[in-house]
């Protein structure tokens, strides 16, 4: 589905993330992890075109994108719920979701907002709400039902747990499953390691910008290094 | 009493123009916090186009409104272009905007001059038939009837637009994030284009009806114009659509109410901008204004 090879990102003269490669196949469920400051958003910003990439090449489904516009990527099927969710705070729920469906023919929206409220049935209770008055973890389930209204062939999902309750957090990785289990392919972003294992087929750890180890999920996990890196556990 | 029946009249038609110019100023700084200093003269260059193609072209009214509409939208697609796309990535892009902004405003009255000469100029007698209704004792005319129409036509489309239609969630989106419109798969460099166009013909169709209302065209048509637009857009709050529509009925009303009290129009533009000093104490966000939250 998505293959990357050597991609360089550099911010002025600082190189926030260094030849990076690394792939995700169709169905699966990629995480990239690592702490705070890594590169991960970064490398996320540049697969969706909002920061431009120094070198390297980005290829969805066979077809190179490096130099295509952010929009037309979204059009492509490569779509982020962002960092900090991003919802249109003034707007109401329902508007969220068809801006969410900008890129998709007008008479699939109405079906497509019935099965997110089906799958987030909080959206439905809110629906003329202005997205701005949502709790936290209501906001990032409108941003991810957002980003399925765009029937994404990838759905970049960046730190969707980051600063939400213990219970919300359960919540939004039961439906990081669940999308799973419906054969969405998924590259997620997260500093919250254990549980993004737990849902992943495959991870890459991130540290300052280069990829530092790489592997299936539930080895990287009995990894007594990863474990003593980033589950807090003292092996 | 007539009089100033006939007066309330009068700030009314002057009022809904002046609302019509401003929106134009209120769009483009709802999606992207600049303001267009060139805007004054896309209006003078909507109502010299509009006298040209009736005077030259021989045209209709009706068919000259459209066109010249129009046109002026495509010059705000080339003030986007020329005056603050090249700036966009620049730092100072607020103040860098601003400055280009007026060079385009000064080009655009010099070429005026160049084509219409430094005077006044005026529609041809018979543009719009002369019909006047004596209701009362106030007197209306067919122009003010067509003018206030228009107006609210205008209006009512945009706010429609901007509420409904594919391309207005789309404007509204951008001007609340821009990175977050990106990744909803809207093309934000085209809707601002968009938005440009939209503003400048609204501005555009502003001069047309200023033009005919007055009765007086000229290439610094725009320059009592502008700094009143300003005004009216603090007034109604920076970037609401429906505040500028509000804050142009204010500004036009207090307009005529000073001249109908006063009995000279001395006093007229002193109260109607110490009226927006008034308002930025009381509310400072302007009427309808909100306290809008930036992204760091």
């Amino acid at each position: 589905m998505l293959e990357v090879k050597g991609l360089t990102v550099a911010y002025g003269l600082v190189e926030a993330v260094r030849d990076l490669n690394f792939s995700v196949a169709r169905g699966t469920v990629v995480s990239l992890v690592g702490p705070n400051g890594a590169g991960k958003t970064t490398t996320l910003n540049a697969l969706s075109g909002v920061v431009p990439v120094a070198a390297g090449g980005i290829a969805l489904e066979g077809r190179d994108i490096t130099r295509v516009s952010s929009h037309r990527r979204v059009a492509k099927g490569l779509v982020q719920v962002p960092e900090g969710r991003l919802v249109l705070a003034g707007m109401s729920v329902r508007e969220n979701l068809e801006l969410g469906a900008y890129r998709r023919p007008s008479q699939e929206v109405a079906g497509d907002i019935a099965r997110m409220e089906e799958l987030f049935p909080i959206l439905a209770d809110k629906r003329e709400t202005p997205a701005g008055s949502l709790s936290g973890g209501e906001q990032q389930m409108l941003a991810m039902a957002r980003g399925l209204m765009a029937r994404p062939k990838l759905l970049l999902l960046d730190e969707p747990s980051l600063g939400l309750a213990p219970l919300v957090v359960k919540m939004i990785f039961e439906i990081v499953k669940e999308l799973k289990s419906q054969g969405q392919t998924i590259l997620l972003v997260e500093q919250n390691v254990y549980q993004s294992l737990a849902v992943s087929d495959y991870a890459y750890v991130v540290e300052n910008g280069s990829i530092v180890l790489e592997g299936a999920a539930d080895k990287l996990s009995a990894d007594p290094a990863v474990a003593r890196a980033y589950l807090g556990q003292t092996v | 009493m007539n009089v100033l029946g006939q007066q309330l009249v009068n700030g009314l038609f002057i009022g809904g123009m002046y609302s019509l110019f401003a929106v134009g100023y209120t769009l483009v700084f709802g999606v992207l916090d600049i303001l267009n200093l060139a805007h004054a003269a896309v209006f003078t260059m909507g109502g010299l186009a509009a006298l040209w193609l009736v005077q030259s072209a021989g045209l209709s009214i009706w068919a000259a409104f459209p066109l010249a509409t129009l046109l002026a939208g495509v010059l705000g697609l080339l003030v986007n272009q020329v005056a603050f796309v090249p700036l966009r990535r620049r730092p100072d892009t607020y103040f860098s905007g601003l400055i280009s902004s007026i060079a385009m405003a000064i080009i655009f009255e010099a070429l005026a001059m160049q084509i219409f000469g430094a005077h006044n100029v005026r529609f041809p007698a018979g543009t719009v038939p002369v019909v006047i209704w004596r209701l009362g004792g106030i007197t209306i005319t067919l122009l003010q009837v067509e003018i206030l129409a228009t107006v609210v036509l205008l209006m009512v489309t945009l706010t429609q637009l901007l509420k409904r239609a594919r391309i207005g969630k789309a404007i509204r989106a951008v001007a609340e994030n821009q990175r977050a419109a990106r990744l909803l798969g809207i093309n934000v460099d085209g809707v601002i284009a968009f938005t440009f166009f939209l503003s400048s013909a609204l501005g555009g169709a502003a001069g047309i009806l200023f033009g005919l209302y007055f009765d007086s065209l000229s290439p610094d048509m725009g320059r009592p114009i502008e700094l009143k637009g300003l005004a009216v857009i603090v007034l109604g709050g920076m970037g609401s659509v429906p505040g500028a529509i509000l804050g142009g009925l204010a500004f036009g009303l207090s307009e005529v109410l000073t001249v109908a009290i006063s009995g000279t129009s001395n006093l007229r533009d002193a109260v109607a901008f110490t009226m927006l000093f008034a308002i930025m104490l009381l509310r400072p966000s302007g009427i309808l204004g909100k306290g809008r939250t930036r992204e760091a």
